[in-house]
């Protein structure tokens, strides 16, 4: 008995470790008094203020639309990738290729950034939202391989090999048969890419310029003057979507896993 | 040109890295014929099967289909269709979409595409399941529409995997003469691959016995049985007895005693195995070889029985049910074997 209950406090302080700061960082978005540690009320003024920050929707607005083109490439050349992987065989290099292609999962983001930015210097491009976007492709392309070449593995090669005997091109093959097996891992991939680049802070901070500051950037600089509940409210926000993105991409990876035939 | 075989293939080898997978193997499939390439696993079989359909490229030799060279022809321009051994079905689309795959490469009309999946469905006695994804269908089920699928474009040469391989029993037996009877109609060549005698000696026309990349014997279903090229095609068709021993004066001469030698053109004093198949053991009174029954094994039709010679050999008899002679554990027991009903081998190899 006593086991039992020892064993659930554990659980909830871990869970209270986690989530704890998310849920007091929701809860504060709600309140209706301007100081940040004191509770004076349920309101959504924070959220009516936010619609009228220009500048910080213009934030949200760039960050946005960084995360949507630089997970769109990320997640073509990660199927590109991910194809030289499964389909391939073991041609030279084969293991550097996927060791440099793994290699920024694990490398510090500031290493990453540095690095980018003085290639960025060095051929003197201007920094902003182009250089923003191929950071972010480069970084999350990795991310984008790992899910895409694991459901490749998945699909039996002799699928596209049938549909090559039956009179389709490579190519038609591929779009036929591989491409909608795999289809709800890229799905989750661009999503997944779509997320790291909404989320990333210390990349965007070295490869963006001052016309094109993320939202995780502005919600930083503004913190440095004061937490506002304001902050809590966009902090929320961005929360919420995360979340619902994340949530889709579980979903759509595990309908492939339960049906093989799903779609 | 009507003349030409349909398929050709001359002198064709292949390696995998240090592995040998062919090694100049030739052979000619005719037009409606019903071919069978039979050996044990890794002999070769279905690397030459996955050369024909343009999967593989030769490493020597050449292999024409209808008197063309196939030679760098991807396997999208192949007049040959496959059915795999594990279907392959596309499991994303529905049974017709499945068939229909093929058709709509070749560029058909809605109305002849139609037309077509519905005939193949009837050819291959399954209707009403047009709208299933293959994960629904049953096994047997499954194997009907790779068989439909493969047939749909109509090739000149369809190349079946192992066609029977993961059925039951029962299923397999029923299918092996809906297999014959939709080649019988259609007239297409087939060239089935199989580990399975049984398969082999039930539906082909034609048997080319493999061995390590190499093709020991081509020839009929009854020919490979009666007349085995090599002592490899001997073991591996049916059941078969050897008797060590060598060669004396006409006679066969072992342990067991001596046998009248079957025409041969072994030298004198030659090392050599007799191969005689269980049911051309005859018991007899007259003059024969002695030993004691060790084992039976009623089979319906047939009777198996062990007999251990007094040399120590065993040798394995077979009498149909009806032909009386009961034979029970313990009994002695006399064989004759004829000279026309036993081959000599070298110990080759």
């Amino acid at each position: 008995m006593s086991a039992r209950v020892l064993r659930n406090a554990t659980l909830a302080l871990g869970f209270a470790f986690l989530y704890g700061p998310i849920a007091i960082l929701t809860a504060m978005s709600f309140n209706a008094s301007r100081l940040v540690t004191v509770w004076g009320g349920f309101s959504t003024k924070w959220y009516s203020a936010l619609v009228h920050d220009e500048r910080m929707l213009q934030a949200a607005t760039i960050s946005l639309s960084a995360a949507a083109l630089s997970a769109l490439i990320a997640t073509f050349n990660g199927l590109l990738a991910a194809l030289a992987l499964a389909r391939f065989g073991a041609f030279r290099g084969r293991s550097l290729f996927a060791g440099s292609l793994y290699a920024p999962l694990v490398l510090p983001e500031v290493v990453f950034g540095l690095g980018l930015l003085l290639v960025f210097v060095a051929l003197d491009v201007e920094r902003g939202f182009v250089t923003l976007v191929l950071a972010h492709a480069a970084f999350t392309m990795c991310f984008a391989t790992v899910m895409i070449h694991a459901a490749l593995k998945d699909c039996d090669p002799t699928l596209e090999e049938a549909a090559a005997d039956l009179g389709a091109t490579p190519l038609r093959a591929f779009i036929l048969v591989t491409l909608p097996l795999i289809a709800p891992s890229v799905v989750s991939a661009y999503l997944l890419a779509f997320t790291l680049s909404l989320d990333d802070f210390v990349i965007a901070s070295f490869t963006t310029g001052p016309g094109a500051t993320t939202l995780p950037m502005r919600i930083y600089s503004q913190v440095r003057l004061g937490v506002s509940p304001e902050v809590n409210a966009i902090s929320t926000l961005l929360l919420g979507f995360v979340a619902l993105i994340l949530t889709a991409s579980a979903l759509l990876t595990r309908g492939r896993a339960k049906g093989g035939g799903a779609g | 040109m009507t003349d030409a075989p349909l398929l050709s293939i001359k002198g064709v080898s292949k390696r995998f890295g240090a592995v040998t997978a062919l090694d100049d193997v030739s052979l000619e499939v005719a037009r409606g014929e019903f071919f069978a390439l039979l050996g044990p696993s890794g002999c070769g079989k279905t690397t030459l099967m996955r050369l024909v359909a343009g999967f593989e490229a030769p490493d020597a030799g050449r292999i024409e289909i209808a008197g063309e060279d196939m030679s760098g022809a991807p396997p999208h321009r192949r007049p040959v269709n496959l059915m795999f051994q594990s279907y392959a079905l596309f499991p994303h689309l529905s049974v017709f979409e499945n068939i229909a795959f093929g058709l709509r490469r070749q560029g058909k009309d809605k109305p002849a595409i139609l037309a077509r999946v519905a005939e193949l469905l009837e050819i291959v006695k399954l209707t009403g399941v047009e709208k299933r994804r293959p994960d629904q269908l049953s096994g047997g089920q499954k194997q009907r529409v790779a068989l439909a699928r493969a047939l749909a474009p109509g090739p000149r040469l369809l190349l079946l995997d192992e066609p029977l391989g993961a059925l039951d029993r029962q299923l397999r037996e029923e299918t092996q003469f809906q297999l014959k009877e939709i080649q019988r109609k259609l007239q297409t060549s087939f060239v089935v691959v199989t580990h399975d005698q049984d398969e082999a000696l039930a539906m082909a026309d034609r048997i080319a016995v493999m061995r390590a990349g190499r093709i020991e014997q081509i020839g009929a279903p009854a020919e490979i049985y009666e007349r085995p090229a090599t002592r490899f095609v001997a073991s591996f068709i049916g059941q078969m007895n050897f008797l060590p021993g060598r060669i004396e004066d006409g006679l066969f001469v072992g342990a067991f005693g001596r046998l009248p030698a079957p025409p041969t053109n072994l030298p004198d004093g030659a090392k050599a195995a007799l191969a005689v198949r269980p049911e051309r053991v005859a018991p007899t009174t007259d003059d024969g070889l002695d030993g004691i029954v060790e084992d039976v094994a009623f089979r319906g039709e047939i009777i198996h029985i062990r007999v251990r010679l007094a040399s120590g050999e065993i040798l394995r008899v077979s009498r149909g049910a009806d032909q009386g002679a009961r034979a029970s554990i313990g009994d002695r027991m006399r064989l004759a074997i004829a000279a026309d009903a036993a081959q000599l081998f070298t110990d080759e190899r």
